[in-house]
């Protein structure tokens, strides 16, 4: 029941996320940039935009994130706030070609 | 063929761990066969049908559908576990010693029945969703044809299967003195992986504060995306970099668990004393 109670309480104190976003497109199955630089210690919105017909999976271990972008879909995902460093990140259909990395400055 | 199948082994891992300890978890429970059978067949068109959605689900909740109900359906088999094990610690050493009859543990044994259906069906879903999503975009990409496809993806799910089947025959060897212990100890760190999951989720939809991200890293020292890495994430659901949120899931979820199967578990004994008196 605490639990409850201070789950509700951390639902209110949810902050919401920074509305500057950043884009990052998926484009035969590279992401475009392939280098996103964003600020340290802020929470921030990116839109991963799949311009390919075929669906794709945006991981990354680095930043404990998964999600699948339909074909000529796009989705979004809060990231951060992070310390300063580089977070690489790929599709996961498409491992080869497909990766990146969100460079925290 | 080789990425395909190593793609398709990683989305198989989870769910066939799942099922090859709830299935050795429920060897007493009669007609659970029918059951499992059941929820891999529901998970299998459920996955179709999700997978043919995913642009629906993730335009919902303003962009944050897919996260929320990856969340709720971890949610839902986190309390699926969670009621399996009390019910269990209740039960369990009654239906295993064949004590009562068959017959007057019907009744509860049909709630079992559907806890079976459900955790089976909600892990096939989740994993077999993105299984199919894939598959699909390999198949429509130029790069491949479809018969290495197949067998890519064929290769994976034997051995994905075949990970959850040794899962499954290894705990039917366990001694029956401690075969309860060893299976409630297992699905309640499934369950408390499960937790710790959804709020990964809830986190990345921006519902949930992250507390501290990371907590730690151990990503040096055992990688996530390592076999053992796998394993360990699937079966007491080890996270490299957690965040802080995951943590207070895992451990309120194990607390709740673990004080519920105390509870449920007094009132047996006490009978069982007045018994032998």
């Amino acid at each position: 029941m605490k639990f409850l109670l201070l789950i509700a309480l951390l639902f209110s104190f949810t902050a919401s996320a920074e509305d500057a976003g950043y884009v990052l497109v998926i484009k035969d199955h590279r992401f475009q940039p392939a280098e996103l630089a964003i600020p340290a210690g802020k929470k921030i919105k990116l839109t991963v935009e799949n311009r390919d017909a075929t669906p794709e999976e945006f991981e990354s271990h680095a930043l404990n994130r998964e999600k699948v972008i339909t074909g000529n879909g796009s989705a979004t995902i809060y990231i951060g706030p992070l310390d300063p460093g580089r977070y690489p990140f790929f599709g996961e259909f498409n491992e080869a070609t497909a990766q990146g990395a969100i460079v925290v400055k | 063929m080789f990425g395909t199948a190593v793609i398709v082994f990683r989305e198989v891992l989870e769910a066939a761990i799942i099922i090859g300890i709830i299935a050795a978890a429920t060897r007493d429970v009669p007609g659970r066969k029918r059951w499992l059978t059941a929820g891999l067949l529901a998970g299998l068109a459920g996955s179709a049908i999700v997978a043919a959605s995913t642009d629906a689900i993730g335009s919902l909740a303003s962009g944050i559908g897919q996260e929320l109900f990856n969340a709720i359906v971890l949610g839902i088999a986190v309390l699926m576990l969670a009621w399996h094990n009390i019910w269990m610690s209740s039960h369990g050493a009654e239906l295993a010693s064949h004590a009562r009859a068959v017959g007057a543990d019907i009744r509860e044994g049909r709630s079992e029945c559907s806890i079976i259906f459900l955790v089976v069906g909600l892990a096939v879903l989740r994993e077999g969703s993105e299984t199919v999503l894939f598959l699909y975009g390999v198949a429509a990409s130029s790069s491949g044809t479809t018969s290495t496809m197949l067998a890519g993806g064929l290769t994976g799910m034997l051995a994905g299967v075949a990970l959850g089947y040794a899962i499954y025959a290894g705990l039917l060897r366990v001694p029956m003195r401690w075969f309860f212990a060893a299976t409630a100890v297992l699905v309640l760190l499934l369950a408390a992986g499960m937790a710790s999951q959804a709020a990964r989720f809830l986190i990345q939809a921006d519902v949930l504060p992250s507390l501290a991200s990371p907590l730690w890293d151990t990503s040096a020292l055992l990688p996530e995306h390592s076999l053992p890495g796998m394993l360990l994430h699937s079966l007491v659901g080890y996270d490299a970099r957690p965040a802080g949120m995951q943590i207070v899931f895992y451990v309120a979820v194990l607390a709740a668990i673990v004080i519920g199967m105390k509870w449920a578990n007094r009132p047996r004994k006490f009978i069982n004393q007045a018994g032998a008196i």
